[in-house]
């Protein structure tokens, strides 16, 4: 295989060479600098551990199928509970958008020709895939059976299976996190073409550098915290180990000051991804777009005030969980403003339903219910009840699966032609978003009501009169994964043979939408000057009231 | 009015491809120095609190634990480390003001061997004869019967000792790598008055373990007063 | 409102054959419910709203042609603040309601019954004062407030009686507590809420809330073993806490009758009430409850007590506060 020789600073245009066959060969795609290639290196190694998380899940759930199980031993299903959490939540959910939407458009939407530090993008990813070959090597030589969680001091003294392993999968892949939010950051700061101002930026951005902004704070912190489970399943010398002086809830606190945040870093991104689908299929102006931008930031900052509600039931003193009370209460209000002002610009719009747009606003609703199911959990007299049960399994899928996945696949979808260059079909496409919506709701809402009839997270066996919900779980659970494979199907059939896609085929503003489909190397010819609004769509202005 | 084509623009040595021009790389570059280093506090950060946590819990063991330790040789080094952060700052000093290569050159060099001094103080007067002493936790760590029931703290304190001077001599090892690189630069003549961004940076790094260093130094080796109870 | 909510919830449950709510069998039950079923009102509420705009808007306004020019909109304040406030009014009652209620539920009325809870991996022990111990099992009599002192011997458990709305961690080295009162006889669900290794599903058991009678009957004849109190003074004596903790006042370390609920003054100047907390730190742990008047020469005796005897000795030196103190001389 070889390369070709192609100064891909330099590509004519109109030339039909474009960042995916500009140079060929193996090593032009792992050893590129390229921000649009690495983007893709992301998708291919993200869908890779989307799939184990998820084959976790769905033998998680046809072993919940009767009441003493059907699959597997105790043991085994801790391991796979394990498993699907520690891979979805660090190798799936945090890195998506920002590592495969992120990178390929944050360039591309501030008009420059790639992030601040191209060889730290690259080294991002081999973190992640370094990171990710450890865990792979823990659940493959006998699994982790923490949880996602690692409480000590089981995790640091009871535990039987691969710790170090994973929580070094963990930190080394922690590390990608940081440098890709660094990267993040800087390019948004420094590098936004002339005339861009910090408001006329896209909201996808506002939401990356909100994203970016948590990455920085939180992830060192969870970093050192795994760091310290590791010496002490070494050392045995009590750091989280009331035994020998150490202190199990200190370690729930340093793990939570970060795996809050997270949460955020999970769901800011989508809600990014939603407030550049409404405009495009409304043909709308985004309403309120100061107000979303700000709602980010406030989410950034206030989801590091609110860890303590994990902590409820812990015995920790009644002030302070009032304080941790009113400030989770406090969080919803930036994410109710956002599906208001998201719903608003769709009023006097100009709708279609494209497969993104169902996937947006499958979005909304979606994380509208799970966001609310929140403030059960923010509420002390309700969440002593609810805490460690299928209430907060329910709650967390909603935002996570109703609302991230759907954003992350609607952004997929959206975004599918300019970097491919190819259609799909959008029949298929739309198909697929109902059989997701149908089967995520069968499977999660049954959830709502398990926890709340007491049933608790975690358990390989419940007692019999939780079948009937369990089984609708199931049910939806088998109807959820047969949405996924769809689209995994049609997507990668239109990277061959899907119609060939223009510049701009949704008509969308931004501009990652004004250069070709795929885009050249150096995303632009000449730096854009930019001089309009966002969302400038064409129609009449409306008075602006207020 | 569009900006001056990508295309037909020459590329100094120093400006990667993905920057307008230089000015725009250098306030990167500083930014980018500047968010790590924040996510190196909360990195610290998290260390940091767990130790207050546990010296606050367990005052009496924490101070066993800090008599342990020999100020003269913390004293020492915290001496050693600021002086590296002033021959640090003559060196970019040096560039800035186009001194001669050599100049700059000695005063890396300079900063490096004292970084070695630190860490030769660390390992061979500190650890080693800490491990002689059976204090290392993790590698014969022997209780001894004057820490009482404080015992299993005084080994706590220990742990926090090791890890915390660990991690940031590890950093100062990166930091000796970089500063190798630096004379490497420096000596190939890629630094001018108009472009020692590197140096600053580096320089930036180099400064902040140095305080990371004094925050450590009081915190573990000074707690409790040591002459007026006879410490050493 | 809610209970228009809650009789739909009940009437879809039924034609679903599923239940909404774990029996109300606590004196807080039903103001939980209460709660609970306003959130689920409000979240059922706002889903709507959210989705019927949503499909409405997608309907009346679908795109008729690629040529359409909708009226562009920036926004508007007013509906920024009205949106912004009532939901942040909405979530401040919230709040106010939920936490009144968790403050009035954390304190356990003054004549409680105490019961000693210990989690293992993985089953719970229960212990009562007057001797009988359980596994996987607790027996209360109903009506009556009734307190657990919970720790746990290795790792984290939770204690959750989703009848009663309880629930606690349960962590080793330290002691947590929760009450109830339960309102209905019968049998409840007891599980184990935080995971705890391989048999954490297996690590439930039964509430038996029983009528007064029936509960004395179960007590005489439960399993005849002496009390805690006096397992406590036996191991007491075992020990030889005696011979420093003489009843005169002039042993080397304070006597202990009738200190249990008294403020102490340590040596680092705080004053803590003695209670179960501090009598076990004092037993394992000596050297971080010091009394400015005695030396520290205390013995830790951790390692040569489990949990259990802990407890024990802790109800031996509470039965101490019925018994007077010797006048010093």
């Amino acid at each position: 295989m070889s390369t070709a020789v192609v100064d891909v600073h330099q590509t004519p245009p109109g030339s039909g060479v474009n960042y995916l066959n500009a140079t060929y060969g193996i090593k032009s795609w792992l050893l590129t600098t390229d921000h649009k290639r690495i983007a893709l290196l992301y998708l291919a190694s993200i869908t890779f551990m989307f799939f184990v998380g998820g084959a976790a899940a769905v033998l998680m759930r046809i072993h919940l199928i009767e009441p003493q199980g059907t699959l597997v031993q105790p043991e085994t299903y801790n391991k796979l509970f394990s498993t699907h959490g520690i891979v979805m939540v660090f190798f799936f959910l945090i890195p998506s958008i920002p590592a495969v939407l992120g990178n390929f458009l944050v360039p591309m939407m501030i008009g420059a020709r790639d992030l601040a530090f191209p060889r730290l993008n690259l080294l991002s990813w081999y973190l992640y895939i370094t990171g990710a070959l450890f865990l792979l090597y823990a659940i493959l030589n006998g699994g982790i059976d923490t949880g996602w969680t690692f409480y000590t001091p089981y995790s640091t003294t009871f535990a039987h299976t691969h710790v170090i392993a994973a929580v070094l999968g963990i930190f080394i892949n922690g590390f990608s996190s940081i440098l890709t939010g660094l990267n993040f950051i800087v390019t948004i700061h420094k590098m936004r073409a002339p005339g861009m101002t910090w408001f006329r930026m896209p909201l996808f951005l506002w939401a990356i550098y909100a994203t970016s902004v948590i990455f920085i704070l939180g992830t060192p912190v969870v970093a050192i915290t795994l760091f310290l489970v590791g010496l002490e399943r070494i050392f045995h010398v009590g750091i989280f180990d009331p035994a020998v002086g150490g202190d199990p809830l200190l370690f729930q606190h340093l793990f939570w000051f970060y795996s809050h945040p997270a949460v955020y870093i999970m769901i800011l991104p989508g809600m990014g991804v939603v407030s550049e689908l409404i405009p495009c299929f409304s043909k709308k102006k985004i309403f309120g777009y100061s107000f979303i931008a700000f709602s980010s930031m406030a989410i950034a900052v206030l989801s590091f005030l609110v860890w303590g509600h994990h902590m409820f039931v812990t015995g920790q003193s009644i002030y302070a969980g009032l304080v941790f009370s009113v400030l989770s209460f406090l969080v919803a209000i930036p994410s109710a403003i956002k599906v208001f002002n998201w719903t608003a610009t769709l009023h006097k719009g100009s709708i279609s339903y494209d497969a993104p747009m169902l996937y947006a606003l499958g979005f909304i609703g979606l994380f509208t219910m799970g966001g609310l199911t929140g403030l059960f959990l923010a509420s002390l007299a309700t969440d002593v009840h609810l805490n460690g049960t299928y209430f907060i399994v329910a709650h967390f899928h909603y935002i996570m699966v109703g609302g991230a996945v759907m954003a992350y696949l609607g952004g997929i979808h959206f975004w599918w032609p300019k970097i491919t260059g190819r259609l799909y079909p959008d029949g298929w496409a739309r198909f697929a978003a109902l059989v997701i919506f149908v089967g995520f709701n069968l499977t999660f809402f049954p959830q709502f009501m398990l926890g709340y009839l007491g049933m608790p997270r975690r358990y390989a066996v419940y007692p019999p009169e939780f079948q009937v919900l369990n089984v609708m779980s199931s049910a939806g659970a088998s109807i959820l994964g047969v949405g996924y494979l769809i689209p995994l199907i049609y997507l990668v059939w239109s990277m061959r043979y899907g119609p060939i896609a223009g510049p701009n085929p949704w008509g969308a503003k931004g501009l990652e939408w004004q250069t070709p489909s795929p885009p050249p190397t150096e995303n632009f010819e000449e730096i854009p000057v930019v001089t309009e609004e966002p969302y400038n769509y064409p129609g009449t202005a409306a008075v602006t009231r207020g | 009015m569009a900006a001056p084509s990508h295309l037909d623009r020459a590329h100094g040595p120093e400006l990667a491809h993905q920057f307008e021009d230089p000015a725009q790389q250098r306030e990167a570059g500083t930014l980018a120095m500047w968010t790590f280093l924040v996510t190196e506090i909360m990195f610290f950060g998290g260390l940091f609190a767990a130790y207050a946590i546990y010296r606050s819990l367990h005052p009496a063991a924490f101070e066993i634990g800090s008599h342990l330790l020999e100020v003269k040789f913390g004293a020492t080094n915290t001496a050693v480390l600021i002086g590296s952060s002033l021959t640090m700052a003559l060196a970019i000093h040096s560039a800035q003001t186009g001194k001669s290569k050599a100049t700059v050159i000695t005063f890396l060099l300079l900063t490096m061997l004292l970084g070695l001094v630190f860490i030769g103080v660390k390992l061979r007067f500190e650890w080693y004869h800490d491990y002689l002493e059976h204090i290392v936790p993790g590698f014969g760590f022997d209780y001894r019967s004057a820490w009482g029931a404080n015992a299993p703290e005084v080994q706590m304190f220990m742990v926090f000792y090791f890890f915390m001077t660990g991690l940031h001599a590890l950093h100062m090892v990166v930091g000796l790598g970089i500063l190798t690189v630096l004379v490497i630069m420096t000596a190939r003549g890629r630094f001018s008055p108009r472009y020692y961004a590197p140096l600053e940076i580096s320089g930036l790094y180099w400064h902040f373990v140095d305080i990371i260093w004094i925050y450590l130094f009081p915190l573990l080796y000074l707690i409790g007063g040591r002459y007026s109870t006879g410490g050493h | 409102m809610t209970g228009l909510i809650q009789s739909g919830l009940h009437l879809a449950a039924a034609v679903a054959l599923v239940p909404i709510r774990p029996p109300a069998a606590s004196t807080i039950a039903e103001n939980v419910d209460r709660l609970h079923f306003t959130l689920t009102a409000i979240t059922l509420f706002f889903t709507v709203v959210i989705f019927l705009c949503i499909f409405f808007f997608m309907i009346k306004y679908r795109r008729q042609s690629d040529d359409d020019q909708p009226e562009q909109i920036e926004g508007s304040l007013p509906l920024e603040l009205t949106w912004t406030i009532i939901p942040a009014v909405i979530c401040v009652g919230l709040f106010i309601w939920s936490s009144a209620l968790y403050v009035r539920n954390s304190r356990p009325p003054a004549a409680s019954t105490e019961i000693f809870v210990i989690g293992k991996q993985w089953m719970w022990h229960v212990q009562h004062p007057e001797g009988p111990r359980e596994i996987d099992e607790m027996h209360v009599p109903v009506n009556e407030p009734i307190k657990l002192t919970m720790t746990s011997q290795d790792v984290i458990h939770d204690f959750y009686i989703p009848a009663f709305r309880v629930k606690k961690d349960v962590l080793p080295g330290r002691y947590t507590s929760l009450w109830f009162q339960a309102t209905k006889v019968g049998t409840y669900h007891l599980f184990c809420a935080q995971y705890c290794g391989a048999e954490h599903s297996e690590m439930i058991g039964w509430v038996y809330v029983m009528t007064p009678t029936d509960y004395a009957a179960w007590l005489a004849g439960a399993a005849k073993t002496e009390s805690m109190a006096s397992a406590g003074e036996r191991l007491f004596t075992q020990l030889g806490c005696g011979s420093c903790h003489a009843t005169d006042n002039t042993g080397r370390a304070p006597s202990l009758l009738g200190i249990y609920g008294k403020p102490e003054t340590l040596k680092d100047g705080s004053t803590r009430i003695v209670d179960e907390a501090l009598m076990r730190e004092a037993i394992v742990n000596p050297n971080s409850v010091l009394l400015p008047k005695y030396p520290p020469i205390m013995p830790t005796f951790k390692g040569q007590v489990d949990e259990e005897q802990v407890l024990q000795l802790i109800a031996y030196v509470k039965s101490l506060g019925t018994q007077e103190r010797t006048a010093s001389k």
